[in-house]
């Protein structure tokens, strides 16, 4: 998993060099990625744009049998209480704690923006919703992949209760840890989008994001937001700041 | 581009059947109408750069990436709590112990685990992966380019591909004798190219470069789940990685050879060839 830190010296090499192209690319429109006159972002975005354009629509990831499950490592936060993690939050740490120890009964999940219902979900409420479980391959940006059974909500069902507007561009997640990760329409709406909460039949564990976790099976493992804490639906692009890829050094659109 | 070795092999051997087999064959390569100047189209010249500096960009990009991961699978999936068909020793992450927080997911005896690390791993992939797909664009789309111009101007069929009569393990093995001894013709800075070398560019170019592109995109999710016989082919998104991560080692063994040659055959003469292309 991927290390949150400010890459400072990167990107003050490739600033000068990109921030007239930059500067092209990212004035074109707000509902684009921009590139920050950052010249590896061009290329994602140049991944992004022929994806969507050029990929067919609704198809779905491989699903696999029972037998296939594998190990899997759990990696980047392992538990947002700890504050020896890297991307712990001093505010969100003891809540979390709390949470925890409460079985998470107290937990709730918080919808808010370009929705027509703001509002928060408790796990009983995602878990009224129509289940998906789906045994899929995680793919980490590392290098290795793994696979296991995740049970949980289509994203697609919570923004629909949620009433979804349709000048909606980008869904964001918010984690208890020091994490933002942002998704479009396309990955957002995808059937095999889900908020999970059960992991190889069991209540999703501690290291792999409980109580509720993202998984996007059409990208790299670290767009699968562990630990989300509450969603943004924005209708424009937003780099989420200190906490979000772009300024840590990461791509957006994780790439081909 | 230590070109002109079939040429070379005529004049060392100073025999006539092999002159008269080239000559009597000039689909063959020996015609240079196209470059009265003995150096390369200028299409040639910025794709071959083009590519070169792609090529190298994505080979040390893609060392950074391996260093995260050092380990290599065969078939879907592969990590760090399964078994590597090869683990290679690079980086601080080669063979890293340290885990924790291991359960079994399962209550039978060979139960699929989960651990955490209790050791921050090198990773350098923000750059790395970035670079990686930026460089893979110049040399995708350069390589279209290039194979499009190459099959409207002849270029491959007359100067890549090896003629009916090259292709023989007889002639291969004649220009592989005149290689190891060393004996190069007057450089020409262009086609003709030698049997091995037309062989040894025809798999760069149609085997080994396109063979890079679609293991590489045979393990993107997006990529897979639009098109799953992209990993499906190589048996898993891993075994693709794999493949991906031995024909990068191919690539670095003809980058060595090539330059070893263009510097041995005439630096200069090959250098002005390919940058002035006269």
């Amino acid at each position: 998993m991927k290390a949150k830190q400010i890459v400072t010296t990167r990107r003050a090499l490739v600033t000068g060099l990109a921030s007239a192209g930059g500067l092209l690319l990212g004035a074109c429109s707000k509902q684009l990625p921009p590139t920050y006159g950052n010249v590896l972002r061009m290329g994602d975005l140049l991944t992004y744009t022929a994806h969507r354009f050029l990929l067919p629509r609704g198809r779905l990831a491989k699903e696999y049998a029972h037998g296939d499950i594998t190990s899997i490592p759990a990696v980047g936060t392992t538990n947002p209480a700890d504050s020896h993690q890297g991307a712990f939050n001093a505010d969100n740490g003891p809540i979390y704690e709390r949470l925890r120890a409460g079985g998470f009964s107290d937990y709730r999940l918080s919808i808010t923006g370009r929705v027509s219902r703001p509002g928060t979900y408790s796990l009983a409420d995602l878990k009224r919703f129509p289940a998906r479980t789906q045994i899929t391959k995680h793919t980490c940006e590392e290098g290795w992949s793994a696979i296991a059974e995740w049970t949980g909500v289509p994203l697609r069902s919570v923004l629909e209760a949620a009433g979804i507007q349709p000048n909606a561009r980008f869904v964001n997640f918010f984690a208890f840890d020091d994490i933002a990760e942002g998704i479009d329409m396309f990955d957002a709406l995808h059937p095999q989008t889900i908020l999970a909460y059960g992991m190889n039949g069991r209540n999703l564990p501690l290291p792999h994001g409980a109580p509720l976790r993202l998984r996007v099976e059409t990208q790299v493992g670290y767009k699968s937001t562990k630990y989300v804490q509450r969603i943004v639906v924005k209708d424009e692009f937003d780099d989420l700041g200190k906490i979000g890829d772009l300024q840590n050094g990461w791509a957006w659109y994780a790439g081909i | 581009m230590a070109s002109g070795w079939l040429t070379g092999i005529v004049e060392v051997q100073a025999a006539g059947p092999v002159v008269a087999a080239a000559d009597a064959r000039p689909a063959s390569g020996r015609s240079t109408a196209d470059t009265p100047h003995g150096g390369h189209a200028r299409w040639i010249r910025v794709s071959h750069w083009v590519v070169a500096t792609s090529v190298i960009t994505l080979a040390v990009s893609g060392f950074v990436i391996l260093m995260a991961h050092p380990r290599l699978y065969w078939g879907a999936t592969g990590n760090d709590l399964t078994p590597a068909l090869v683990e290679l020793p690079i980086s601080r992450n080669y063979r890293h112990g340290g885990w924790d927080q291991s359960f079994a997911f399962f209550p039978q005896v060979h139960s699929p685990e989960s651990a955490s690390r209790t050791y921050e791993i090198f990773n350098d992939n923000g750059w790395g992966r970035s670079l990686h797909f930026l460089a893979g664009w110049f040399l995708a789309l350069t390589g279209m380019v290039y194979l499009v111009a190459g099959v409207f101007t002849g270029h491959l069929r007359r100067h890549l591909l090896p003629g009916a009569d090259e292709r023989t393990a007889r002639r291969a093995w004649e220009d592989f004798v005149s290689h190891v001894r060393l004996k190069f013709a007057p450089t020409t800075g262009g086609p003709p190219y030698g049997i091995l070398q037309k062989w040894t560019y025809a798999g760069v170019v149609f085997l080994a470069l396109p063979l890079m592109i679609v293991t590489g995109l045979a393990m993107s999710p997006a990529m897979t789940v639009a098109y799953p016989f992209l990993s499906g082919m190589f048996g898993g998104s891993q075994s693709a990685r794999t493949i991906h991560f031995f024909v990068f080692a191919a690539l670095i063994l003809f980058l060595v050879v090539h330059v070893l040659m263009v510097v041995l055959s005439g630096f200069r003469r090959q250098m002005r060839a390919m940058t002035l292309g006269n």
